[in-house]
């Protein structure tokens, strides 16, 4: 049993070296293992930042607050130590790293977050099997980290590593944006299978309804102005793919 | 149009021969038709005169040798030739006084001619070993129509060497172009590879600029027949006080042809200086050109100093792609923090990073042993700056 918390956390986008705004005002969540909990809102809200600070990105600041994982915390934790610690981030936006290979990429990712490397023809059965069940053509692990990829071959790389790393709790940010419904269901189905398999916990952050009937959550929040403006169950989300944010987006104006 | 653009042609309005592109500069054989440079040039201005051991203003002898081993596979032919011979100079004129000087100098020349339709597995290789002083040397590669081939050319060893390669790449033909620079620290070299490219022939160039005091090549490409294909890719390293400098021009003189110009640097330690200047020319009256270069540099310290310059100059409305990208800096935190946010500890990550900006040209190598031959001249260079 894990438990995840995020608890009045605030933090600043740095825009230049001598300007920066506060994104997130004050975000509390607490997400237990096998839950899954979508985090809906209009563009711009912040819902992007909340996952990229979690995980460490350059471009941003925590100001306050604090992120647990089974009490440990997190946000004193290098990059790389909470992506062994069991936190994973799947990217809206996933980066091209030209010449080095997916395979190699891969291998050393595993290898870390594993503590030891994985014996070379397992690993390879692995891959190959995790990437068929996304319906990824195996020369793609001969190619650059995400080099000329179409945005959905990106985020069906990002629930490869997900289904390849195993991790506690997982942030995944609008890993349905730019998909047509066949990669929809496919990268859903990656989601549902990686937590099935080991329990994990699931920060959905979303724009849109469509992949809740893939991914079915548990809670459903509204983000607004940087903080958690609403939370409900299933039914949340229903109301929303209904009246919009607009009622939020005047909250935070 | 049939000529280069870079090259002088008579005006319909009669006003005698001008140049068509700011990029044009006007070629000749002859050292005295270039004044002796004094730095501020736009061509030298980015070149440390003084290391040019006295190949800007050369009023010596040229006394140095070199110790030379070709090896070709059959069919191939390898000539000696003296300064007479016809073939020499004949794809594109010397743009620079060293390179001129050079051509005004030289005593010998090679001459190697691949003949039609000859398609080998095994590549011509040309280890040059300097061995001191100066000297001024003319090569020619003819690669005659439908033949394939891979040519590698090693340079080692010491001493001061201006030259030009020049390079036919005949109808249907194809040529991958290897060259090493893996000289002494104390070698000087200015080189002009000129090259055409043929109707639907390919012509294919890595650099690999490693060693050195100064290296400066310039790589011209023109076209004798639509549907021409050339893909010019560079790597360079600069470490303390060396100077590497590559000067690509692409002259899409006539229609349908192809260029892709990818060049990527790194420089570590005091006094590295890397200069790239990318021209490329897509000529009136042509169509469908498709075009696209671009530099990247990346300093692995502080105290080095970059210089990207691309150039494109478009006189033609129909042009199916052209676009140049260039970009210089520290490695990419946004690459570091994917790697590391995979659970790769920081060490790790800048060594995958790093390495793999390098194989990204160096995987433009076709030849295996080859790659691993350059990762490791690569690897030991980062060795000695981490």
């Amino acid at each position: 049993m894990t438990k995840f918390e995020i608890r009045g956390l605030r933090a600043d986008v740095l825009i230049s070296e001598d300007e920066r705004q506060e994104i997130l005002k004050g975000v509390d969540l607490t997400i237990n293992s096998g839950e899954t909990h979508a985090i809906m809102g209009p563009n711009g809200s912040g819902k992007s930042t909340l996952a990229y600070a979690v995980a460490g990105h350059p471009r941003y600041e925590i100001t306050d607050g604090e992120v647990l994982l089974d009490g440990e915390n997190v946000l004193e934790m290098e990059v790389d130590e909470r992506a062994r610690a069991g936190v994973f981030l799947a990217m809206q936006y996933p980066v091209e790293v030209p010449g080095v290979s997916m395979s190699n990429f891969l291998r050393s990712s595993v290898t870390s977050v594993r503590g030891e490397a994985p014996k070379l023809r397992q690993f390879s059965k692995e891959l190959q099997g995790a990437m068929k069940n996304l319906a990824i053509d195996p020369s793609f692990a001969a190619r650059g980290v995400n080099e000329g990829f179409s945005g959905g071959e990106k985020k069906r790389h990002e629930i490869l590593q997900l289904e390849l790393l195993k991790p506690k709790v997982a942030i995944l940010d609008e890993t349905d944006s730019g998909l047509d419904v066949d990669a929809l269901k496919v990268v859903s189905e990656g989601i549902n299978r990686a937590q099935n398999e080991n329990d994990m916990g699931v920060m959905l952050i979303t724009h849109y309804t469509r992949i809740l009937e893939y991914v079915k959550p548990d809670h459903v929040h509204v983000f607004a102005d940087g903080r958690i403006a609403e939370s409900g169950g299933p039914e949340l989300a229903q109301v929303l793919e209904s009246e919009g944010y607009e009622r939020f987006v005047k909250v935070g104006a | 149009m049939t000529t280069a653009n870079t090259e002088p042609k008579a005006h319909s309005h009669g006003l005698g021969q001008i140049p068509v592109s700011k990029l044009d500069t006007h070629g000749s054989h002859d050292v005295n038709d270039f004044p002796i440079p004094n730095g501020r040039e736009e061509e030298w201005r980015f070149t440390p005169l003084r290391r040019l051991k006295g190949l800007h203003d050369w009023k010596g002898t040229a006394d140095g040798t070199d110790e030379t081993v070709v090896d070709a596979p059959e069919g191939v032919t390898v000539e000696t030739v003296g300064r007479e011979d016809e073939r020499l100079g004949t794809a594109g004129l010397p743009v620079d006084r060293v390179i001129a000087q050079a051509y005004s100098a030289f005593e010998q020349a090679t001459v190697v001619t691949v003949p039609r339709s000859l398609v080998s597995d095994k590549p011509i290789t040309i280890d040059r070993k300097g061995l001191g002083g100066t000297a001024f040397e003319q090569l020619v590669i003819d690669v005659q129509p439908l033949a394939e081939v891979t040519v590698i050319i090693t340079n080692t060893g010491s001493g001061v060497r201006a030259g030009s390669l020049d390079v036919h790449v005949g109808e249907g033909a194809k040529l991958n172009l290897v060259s090493l620079q893996e000289w002494d620290s104390d070698a000087v070299e200015v080189s002009q590879h000129n090259a055409r490219v043929g109707k639907d022939a390919s012509f294919k160039s890595v650099i690999i600029t490693l060693g050195g005091d100064l290296v400066r090549l310039s790589p011209r490409v023109s076209y004798t027949g639509r549907g021409g294909n050339a893909e010019l890719y560079g790597l360079y390293f600069a470490g303390d006080d060396q100077h590497h400098e590559h000067r690509s021009l692409i002259d899409h003189n006539l229609s349908n042809t192809r260029s892709r110009v990818d060049y990527k640097g790194a420089l570590s330690g005091a006094g590295a200086h890397t200069v790239w200047i990318g021209d490329v020319i897509i000529g009136e009256g042509t169509e469908g050109t498709d075009s696209y270069e671009n530099n990247r540099n990346l300093q692995l310290t502080d105290d080095t100093r970059v210089d990207s310059v691309p150039n494109l100059e478009i006189f033609t409305g129909e042009v199916q792609g052209a676009g140049h990208a260039s970009a210089s800096g520290r490695l990419d935190d946004i690459h570091l923090f994917y790697l590391r946010s995979r659970g790769i500890p920081e060490e790790e990550a800048r060594r995958l990073i790093i390495r793999g900006y390098f194989l990204d040209i160096v995987n433009r190598i076709d030849d295996q042993d080859l790659r691993d031959h350059v990762m490791e001249k690569v690897e030991r260079k980062l060795a000695a700056h981490e």
